[in-house]
């Protein structure tokens, strides 16, 4: 994850508190989403940016997660997502995610 | 109102995936409080 996006997520949950900070993802393969949401909950693999050694615990979903699909608009949905609902492996997204949600996060919905 | 009520939501979007501006577009009645949104691309 781009370094500066890492001290924000960083300086959100500092402000907010981590059991009051979701964060979506909208990847679009299942590894990329893997490292996205390792680094928001275990903090950084790569151990080069701001939340390297930071396991920040946030709760992750990718967008696709039925979770968070069911608290979207039906028809903004439809208007803005449903096109590459049609084209992206959903499932594995969304299994991806939850993988490391399920290991690292200390928080959920 | 859903479980996203009152969080402060960070999205990650993603160029070639789900853009963050379309993934906030269709949370605005879900009650969340989206505090930082933006889309990535590898190019």
């Amino acid at each position: 994850m781009d370094l500066q996006n890492q001290q924000r997520v960083k300086d959100v949950a500092e402000k907010f508190g981590a059991e009051n900070v979701v964060v979506i993802l909208g990847s679009s393969d299942a590894e990329g989403a893997e490292i996205y949401a390792e680094t928001v909950a275990n903090g950084d693999p790569t151990f080069a940016g701001p939340l390297a050694g930071v396991p920040l615990g946030l709760a992750v979903y990718h967008v696709f997660d039925e979770a968070i699909r069911v608290e979207a608009d039906p028809a903004l949905w439809e208007e803005q997502i449903s096109m590459m609902e049609m084209v992206l492996d959903t499932e594995a997204l969304a299994k991806a995610v939850a993988g490391m949600r399920e290991q690292y996060s200390k928080f959920a919905l | 109102m859903g479980k996203l009520a009152g969080k402060k939501v960070v999205i990650l979007g993603e160029r070639d995936g789900v853009p963050g501006p379309a993934i906030e577009t269709c949370l605005k009645s879900s009650g969340a409080d989206v505090v930082f949104s933006v889309t990535e691309c590898f190019v």
